[in-house]
């Protein structure tokens, strides 16, 4: 029988606000919102942004706020896309609930329970085109009673309707130094200590997206104990150290295609991730000056073509192969055609 | 018993290959409570060996006696009950299975077993609840619609459940899924790791290593430790003593796949394409996955092309692999990238000959 430890909360939920005023660097937002606390009036919202910025945590702060503890599982439908969310949801739950009707606004304590219901369409952007026209008539029948809060990643996935109903607000990747201090208020707390590198490789390897790091920081201290440095948080993350992407890239430079074969044998053999490395590929690829643009737009074609190859299940070391032979044909000025193809 | 299991390590401790990995592992699970785990690298490459292990080290010995069942489940799908049959490894504390045996069907496979894994929950002696471990196999051969089903179980029963997952690459599992468990990348071993360890088990064997033999055998086992060990043993069987230019056999479907090489070079013509058929189909009776044989076939071209053709013929390999994934029969895909290479070389022959 296993030992029970103290079952470990994930940090990203430990960590996640709870007040509309701490979420970091979404000022527009949170000045709207903290208006909406006072006056208890709030139109249908619509978050949209990339992930890791604080969409779903807003959403869910507001809704703490607005009715506390005890009127929240009343008062608070959530669905994410890990819910069941086809058309018969739409006509059945989200109607049901939409429609049931509340009491009056009475305010209790510091909350300001105000007379209509919440709810939240988690990644809205995967519902089905039906499913959203679906939704539009039921938005403005119970607008009296029911506010909903869409959250998204792309905008463009939700229908115009949609969209034009609700007050839109855009959520702005996090900047470096913003992201420094919520790690550093977590290294703290947790009793961590981190090297000098590694706060700025925490950065770069999760670009922008808090949770990832969050994760990344959590999964390092689980596993290297409390003293992190940035060797074992580019090892938690999956990414690929940079001599290894810049190895195959100088292989490919050089024209000797028994040399990048034997690189590429070694990428697959220390296991890294062929989809990861054509991602550090291209960031290789955009940054270099000393070719030309056309050379890069090839690169970056076949860079595309293999990852969708990867998406189909294609296997990786010959995709990745491809993707060297094309890069090596571009960066040497090989002829593009092939000669023998009849 | 084989070398490869008799010498497999029972514990993390006897690690030789992955040692700092097992290091880790080993602080991982008994400091705290183990997060969901995924292991991916090569085959070869001691993933298994290093989740039996790390059982090991969370169940005691008890985890080592293990009854493998065949079961079938009864699933209610909506309008239609579903009958699925799935051989499971299990102990008292953990189950094995590889769920994407069950084909299309596998995302009723991860939902049901996952829920009755959950719903009788282990309980020890001091009325503590424990955990049960699953460990899921090939997890890159999910379906799209399982893995995402995988998701939201992962959450849901993580209280009473925990997900070993492994597979061989990891671009095939989806980002949510890698981002909810701690990644463990396992490398293949190096050769001189491989050549430690071919020492260590010709030691315990009692056995006469001429200089430089393991290192052949290393190198010839294309960085699988798995490999090594297994052709290690067949030259023991071979000849013993060994002498120091021992050939080392190359597996058989290896040598029929260079053969076919060396048809194709030397003859390109339809007769020969029918004949290769042949062989081809050879292969794939004797379970030579598809992807495999055009992986060897390419390499062995490579190994004899010129530096213009070999751009030319990789290309092409990359080209009929992935067709071959997206369709149905490999023998159609195989053979038109054998007749494309046909093609090509014919076409470079008549181009610098005349």
């Amino acid at each position: 029988m296993a030992p029970l430890l103290q079952s470990s909360q994930p940090w990203v939920e430990k960590y996640r606000p709870k007040q509309i005023k701490d979420v970091a660097h979404q000022d527009e937002v949170v000045r709207v919102l903290t208006n909406t606390l006072e006056t208890a009036n709030c139109p249908h919202m619509l978050f949209y942004g990339p992930p890791g910025t604080g969409k779903t945590t807003t959403a869910l702060a507001i809704a703490h706020q607005l009715y506390g503890p005890e009127l929240y599982k009343s008062r608070v439908l959530e669905l994410n896309a890990s819910d069941d969310r086809g058309i018969n949801v739409v006509r059945t739950k989200i109607k049901d609930f939409a429609a049931v009707a509340v009491g009056s606004g009475q305010r209790q304590g510091v909350y300001p329970c105000p007379p209509y219901k919440i709810i939240i369409l988690d990644e809205a952007d995967s519902m089905t085109e039906d499913a959203q026209n679906a939704l539009r008539r039921t938005m403005e029948t119970y607008s009296k009673v029911t506010r909903f809060f869409f959250i998204c990643n792309y905008i463009s996935r939700i229908i115009e309707p949609l969209a034009s109903r609700c007050a839109k607000f855009r959520f702005k990747p996090l900047p470096e130094e913003i992201m420094s201090n919520r790690i550093l208020h977590i290294c703290n707390e947790e009793g961590l200590t981190l090297e000098t590198e590694a706060l700025s490789t925490l950065s770069s390897v999760s670009q922008g997206d808090l949770r990832r790091a969050i994760t990344y920081l959590q999964g390092a201290a689980r596993l290297f104990g409390s003293s992190i440095s940035s060797k074992d948080l580019i090892s938690v993350s999956g990414a690929i150290p940079r001599e290894v992407t810049e190895a195959i890239y100088a292989a490919c430079k050089n024209g000797d295609f028994d040399l990048a074969n034997k690189e590429v044998n070694d990428v697959i053999a220390e296991g890294y991730p062929v989809s990861q490395m054509l991602a550090q590929l291209f960031e290789v690829v955009v940054e270099v000056d000393d070719i030309s643009d056309e050379q890069k737009a090839r690169i970056c074609k076949s860079l595309a073509t293999a990852d969708k190859c990867l998406v189909d299940g294609a296997d990786e070391y010959l995709q990745l192969l491809d993707v060297v032979s094309n890069t090596m044909r571009s960066l040497c000025n090989m002829p593009q055609e092939f000669s023998y193809d009849i | 018993m084989l070398w490869v299991d008799k010498y497999r390590p029972k514990t993390l401790d006897q690690v030789i290959v992955h040692q700092e990995t097992a290091e880790n592992l080993k602080k991982l699970v008994t400091e705290q409570d183990c997060p969901h785990l995924l292991f991916y690298g090569p085959s070869g490459s001691g993933k298994k060996t290093l989740i039996m292990a790390l059982l090991r080290q969370i169940f005691g010995t008890s985890a080592e006696k293990v009854k493998v069942e065949n079961r079938t489940w009864k699933i209610d799908a909506g309008s239609r009950t579903i009958d699925l049959e799935l051989t499971t490894l299990s102990s008292t504390n953990h189950v094995e299975l590889s769920p994407s045996d069950a084909g299309f069907q596998d995302r009723y496979i991860v939902q049901e077993i996952i829920k009755e894994m959950a719903k009788n929950r282990p309980i020890d002696t001091k009325g503590k609840k424990g955990y049960k471990v699953l460990v899921l196999n090939e997890v890159d051969k999910l379906s799209r619609e399982a893995q995402h089903s995988l998701r939201r179980t992962m959450e849901k029963y993580s209280a009473s459940c925990r997900l070993i997952l492994c597979c061989n690459s990891s671009s095939k599992v989806t980002e949510a899924i890698r981002s909810r468990c701690l990644n463990v990348r396992i490398n293949a071993p190096k050769e001189e790791q491989i050549v430690k360890v071919l020492e260590f088990i010709g030691k315990k064997e009692g056995l006469q290593l001429p200089p430089g033999f393991a290192a052949r055998v290393a190198d010839k086992s294309n960085r699988s430790l798995r490999r090594a060990i297994l052709s290690f043993e067949t030259c023991r069987v071979q000849q013993y003593p060994f002498s120091s230019n021992q050939a080392i056999p190359p597996m058989d479907w290896e040598e029929y796949v260079s053969e076919i090489c060396s048809d194709i070079m030397r003859e390109q013509s339809p007769k020969r394409l029918f004949q290769v058929r042949g062989k081809l189909y050879e292969l794939l009776i004797n379970c030579i996955p598809p992807e495999i044989i055009l992986k060897k076939l390419l390499s062995e071209l490579l190994k004899k092309l010129d530096e213009e053709l070999k751009h030319e013929v990789c290309h092409w390999a990359a080209y009929y692999e992935h067709r071959m994934r997206m369709g149905q029969k490999a023998i159609f895909h195989l053979e038109a990238f054998v007749a494309k290479f046909m093609s090509i070389y014919k076409a470079f022959l008549i181009a610098t000959f005349g």
